[in-house]
C-alpha cells in the first residue's frame, strides 16, 4: 500500500459513571472534528428533550434505547476516529462492576488504557479496580487522565496527589508504562488543544500521547507461532496440489526455508512459500494474515500449530489460569467446560481454585473458592490433551483462553495463562 | 527492523481472519450481498481469504425489487467474476404469496420486509451463519455489535445477550435452529472503505459517482425517479447531478449534489463532509432508535 503510513491504535475507555468518560470521547470526536453534523444535530435535539442546558456530548456514545433512558452506557461500544497520522478504534466500556466482563471484552486487545478519575474524588475503588483489569489484561500501555481540573480551580497540587497515590497503588501491579495528564474534558484543557487553564504542566496533551505513543513493539516478534485456522485446497486444475494451511501470525517472524515443527503431532519440515492473495511474502509476522505451504506432506489441520523448530512452547495437559467469570451460575469446582484456545478446543475440568482475587487490596483470599460472575481468581484446570500455550504476559493470542458452557453455550470465562 | 501493517493492511488482515474462522466454525455460512461497497469490499475480502481456491459458500441477496438497476447489472457482472453461486431471495414473491403486506402511501419502503424474506432465505437454505457487511462505525446500535452475533431461532438480536468476545477468539457454538451474523468489516469506517477499495483498484457500480439523473426533492432529500416512488403535489423532477453515498432501495436511498467523478474525488468529499453516510437513509430516520428495532426482529 503505497503511501499509506497510518498505523491503527486500539484504546479502551474506563471509569465511573459520573467520570465523564462519556463527554471526553464526544470531546475528541468534536474537537478533532470527527463528529458529522447530523450526529451533532441529533444530540443536541436529544439534549434539549431531556432538559439538559449544554449539548450532552456523552449521548453520542450512548447508543442503545435503554441507556439513552436511564444515562448510563450499558455495553461496549466501538467508535472510530482518524487524525493524518493514526486511526483510532475507542472500545467505550462500562463503569459499573456488574458489567465488567464487557470491560475485559473491550481490553483485551487494546494498545492503550485511559483510565479517567475525578480530581475532586482522587483514587477510587473503579479506578482500581480498572487499573487491576488493565494490569490483569496485560495492556501495554495505561494513561491515566485527571479530569474535571475545572472544578479544583485546576490547582497543581490536587493533581500531584491522585497521582502519588495512583503511583503508590499501581507499584503493586504488572504495568511498565503509565502516563498521567491533567485535563478538562467540558472546558476541553489538554485534550486536543493544551488551553489556557494549567500553565504549570509542562507535558502532553491527550491527543498527542494518542497520536505518539510507540506501539510497533507491542507485539511478539520473538517466539514463531502460527495457530492454523483452516487448510486451502483448491484441487483445480491450475492448483490441483495446493495445500496451504490458513491463518493469522500470532507471534515471531516466519521465512521462507525456515525449519517448522508441527504441533501436537511433532512433525518436522520447511516453509516452501508464504502465500497471500497479492503474491508470495518473504517474511510473515504479526498480525497479517497469510497461507503456508510446507515442503513435506504432512496431515495437519485446524488446531494445529506450526512453530519453529528451535523455539516452541511446552506441551501441558495442567494449566495455571488467572479468570475472570462472566456468568450468572458461579464455577464448578470439578465442573467440565470447553476450552477455546486459539483454533484448538478442548474440554477441561477445573481442578483447583487457588484463590479470589479482591479487586480494590490485591489481597489474595484463599478461604472464599466461591467463583460469581465478575470475580477474578486463580485456579488450575486439566485438559484432556495437552494445550500447547505460552505464559499470557508473552503472547496475549497463545497465553490466552475462554471457557466455554457446553449446555448453554455461553462463554463463560477469560482465562490468562501463568508463567 | 520495524514491522508494521498500515492501518488498511490491518482491517485487511482482521477481516480475512474473521472470514476464515466462520468458515471453519459453522457447516453453512452464506455472504449476504447487495451490491453496495460494503458487501463488494467484503466479498473482495472473501476472495483474498481462500485464494487460490474458490468462495466456500454462495452470496444471496434479499431481492426487494426495487433496487436500482444500475446495481443490478453490477451485481450480476461482479457474481459472474468471483466465480460464486448467487441465491436471489425475493420481497416481490413474498408480497405475492401474502407472507408480507407492503406498505403503502407516499413514505412506503419495502426495507421492512427484507427482514421477514432474509430470515425465510436462511432457515430454506439451511444456513447457520450469514455474513454481512455491516461496520460498527454506521450508526448507533451497530456500534455495540460483535464480530460474530448470535442470533436466537427467531432470527433476533438481543443486545443483552450478546457474548463476549476476547482477543478475536470467536465462540460460535449454538444450538440446532439458531444462527449466527458475522460482520468481518465492523472495525472498517466508510473512510477506510473507500481508501483501501481504492488501493486495491476495486470495480464499484457507478452510482457512487457524479452522474447526472432526474430527481425530486422530498424534506430535504433528493430521490431519483422512478417506479417505486409516488410523487407528491410540487415535488417535479429535475436533472441534477448527484452521487449516492450508500446504496439501499430507490425508494429510501437519497442521494448528494456532488461531482465527485473518482475514488479520489470520493475520499476528498467524504473527508470533508458533514453529514454522515446513512443521513441520507430515511429509513433509519423513521425513528431514533429505527435501527435497534429492526435488529431486534431479525434485520441485518
Amino acid at each position: 500500500m503505497s503511501g499509506q503510513t497510518t498505523e491503527l491504535l486500539r484504546f479502551t475507555t474506563a471509569g465511573s459513571v459520573d467520570d465523564g468518560k462519556s463527554t471526553l470521547i464526544g470531546r475528541m470526536l468534536y474537537d478533532s472534528k470527527s463528529i458529522f453534523e447530523d450526529q451533532y444535530n441529533a444530540i443536541k435535539v436529544a439534549s434539549e428533550k431531556k432538559g439538559e442546558e449544554n449539548v450532552n456530548l456523552a449521548l453520542l456514545t450512548d447508543g442503545l434505547k435503554a441507556e439513552r433512558e436511564q444515562g448510563i452506557t450499558i455495553d461496549v461500544a466501538y467508535r472510530y476516529f482518524a487524525t493524518p497520522k493514526r486511526k483510532f478504534i475507542i472500545a467505550d466500556t462500562p463503569g459499573h462492576i456488574q458489567y465488567t466482563r464487557n470491560m475485559v471484552t473491550g481490553a483485551s486487545t487494546a494498545n492503550v488504557a485511559l483510565i479517567l478519575i475525578d480530581a475532586r474524588k482522587g483514587v477510587v475503588e473503579q479506578t482500581r479496580r480498572h487499573a487491576i483489569i488493565a494490569s490483569l489484561l496485560q495492556i501495554p500501555h495505561l494513561l491515566v487522565c485527571i479530569n474535571k481540573m475545572d472544578l479544583v480551580e485546576y490547582k497543581e497540587e490536587v493533581y500531584n496527589q491522585i497521582k502519588a497515590d495512583f503511583k503508590e497503588f499501581s507499584s503493586r501491579l504488572d504495568i511498565s508504562d503509565i502516563e498521567f495528564i491533567p485535563i478538562s474534558a467540558l472546558v476541553g484543557d489538554n485534550v486536543v488543544n493544551e488551553g489556557d487553564n494549567m500553565p504549570w504542566y509542562k507535558g502532553t496533551t491527550l491527543m498527542y500521547y494518542l497520536e505518539n505513543v510507540h506501539i510497533s513493539n507491542d507485539e511478539n516478534f520473538i517466539d514463531c507461532r502460527f495457530p492454523v485456522q483452516c487448510v486451502i485446497r483448491p484441487m483445480s486444475d491450475e492448483y490441483h496440489d495446493y495445500r496451504g494451511y490458513a491463518g493469522r501470525i500470532a507471534g515471531g517472524v516466519f521465512k521462507k526455508g525456515d525449519d517448522v515443527t508441527i504441533l501436537p503431532s511433532g512433525f518436522t519440515s520447511k516453509i516452501a512459500k508464504i502465500d497471500t492473495y497479492d503474491g508470495e511474502v518473504k517474511e510473515a509476522f504479526p498480525p497479517m494474515s497469510v497461507t503456508m505451504l510446507l515442503e513435506d506432506e504432512i496431515d495437519i489441520s485446524r488446531g494445529d500449530m506450526i512453530v519453529r523448530a528451535n523455539n516452541q512452547p511446552e506441551g501441558s495437559q495442567d494449566i495455571d489460569i488467572m479468570i475472570c467469570w462472566f456468568h450468572e451460575t458461579p464455577l464448578q469446582l470439578n465442573g467440565k467446560y470447553t476450552l477455546m484456545h486459539t483454533s484448538n478446543e478442548q474440554v477441561c475440568i477445573v481442578k483447583d481454585i487457588q484463590y479470589k482475587l479482591d479487586i480494590n487490596t490485591l489481597h489474595r483470599n484463599e478461604e472464599d473458592k466461591e467463583i460469581k460472575l465478575n470475580d477474578i481468581a486463580r485456579i488450575k484446570v486439566r485438559t484432556n490433551k495437552p494445550l500447547f500455550a505460552d505464559a499470557y504476559s508473552r503472547n496475549r493470542i497463545t497465553g490466552s483462553v475462554i471457557l466455554v458452557d457446553s449446555n448453554t453455550n455461553a462463554t463463560v470465562a477469560a482465562g490468562m495463562v501463568r508463567n | 527492523m520495524s514491522y508494521y501493517l498500515n492501518h488498511l493492511k490491518e482491517l485487511e488482515s482482521e477481516a480475512i481472519y474473521v472470514i476464515r474462522e466462520a468458515v471453519a466454525q459453522f457447516e453453512n455460512p452464506v455472504m449476504l450481498f447487495s451490491g453496495g461497497k460494503d458487501s463488494v469490499l467484503m466479498s473482495y475480502l472473501a476472495k483474498k481469504a481462500f485464494y487460490p481456491a474458490k468462495l466456500p459458500f454462495p452470496l444471496m441477496h434479499i431481492d426487494t425489487g426495487h433496487n436500482f438497476p444500475e446495481t443490478m447489472e453490477f451485481r450480476d457482472r461482479w457474481v459472474a467474476d468471483l466465480g460464486a453461486k448467487l441465491i436471489v431471495g425475493s420481497v416481490q414473491e413474498a408480497i405475492d404469496q401474502g407472507k408480507v403486506k407492503e406498505e403503502t402511501g407516499v413514505n412506503a419502503s419495502r426495507n421492512g420486509l427484507q427482514t421477514t424474506v432474509l430470515l425465510e432465505s436462511i432457515e430454506n437454505g439451511k444456513f447457520d451463519a450469514a455474513f454481512g457487511g455491516g461496520r460498527r462505525d454506521e450508526e448507533k446500535a451497530r456500534a455495540k455489535e460483535r464480530f460474530f452475533s448470535h442470533r436466537d431461532e427467531f432470527g433476533q438480536w438481543d443486545p443483552k445477550n450478546q457474548r463476549p468476545e476476547l482477543w478475536n477468539t470467536f465462540n460460535g457454538k449454538k444450538n440446532f435452529g439458531e444462527h449466527f451474523r458475522v460482520f468481518p468489516i465492523s472495525n472498517f469506517t466508510e473512510l477506510d472503505v473507500w481508501q483501501y477499495l481504492k488501493e486495491e483498484k476495486v470495480d464499484l457500480p457507478m452510482l457512487y459517482f457524479a452522474h447526472t439523473r432526474k430527481c425530486f426533492k422530498r424534506d430535504g432529500v433528493i430521490y431519483s425517479d422512478s417506479d417505486f416512488m409516488e410523487r407528491k403535489e410540487g415535488e417535479n423532477l429535475e436533472d441534477i447531478q448527484v452521487r449516492f453515498r450508500t446504496i439501499g432501495d430507490m425508494s429510501c436511498t437519497g442521494g448528494v449534489e456532488s461531482d465527485a467523478k473518482t475514488l479520489d474525488d470520493i475520499i476528498a468529499e467524504v473527508s470533508m463532509t458533514r453529514v454522515t453516510e446513512r443521513g441520507t437513509r430515511s429509513d433509519d430516520k423513521r425513528s431514533e432508535t429505527a435501527m435497534e428495532d429492526r435488529k431486534k426482529q431479525g434485520y441485518f
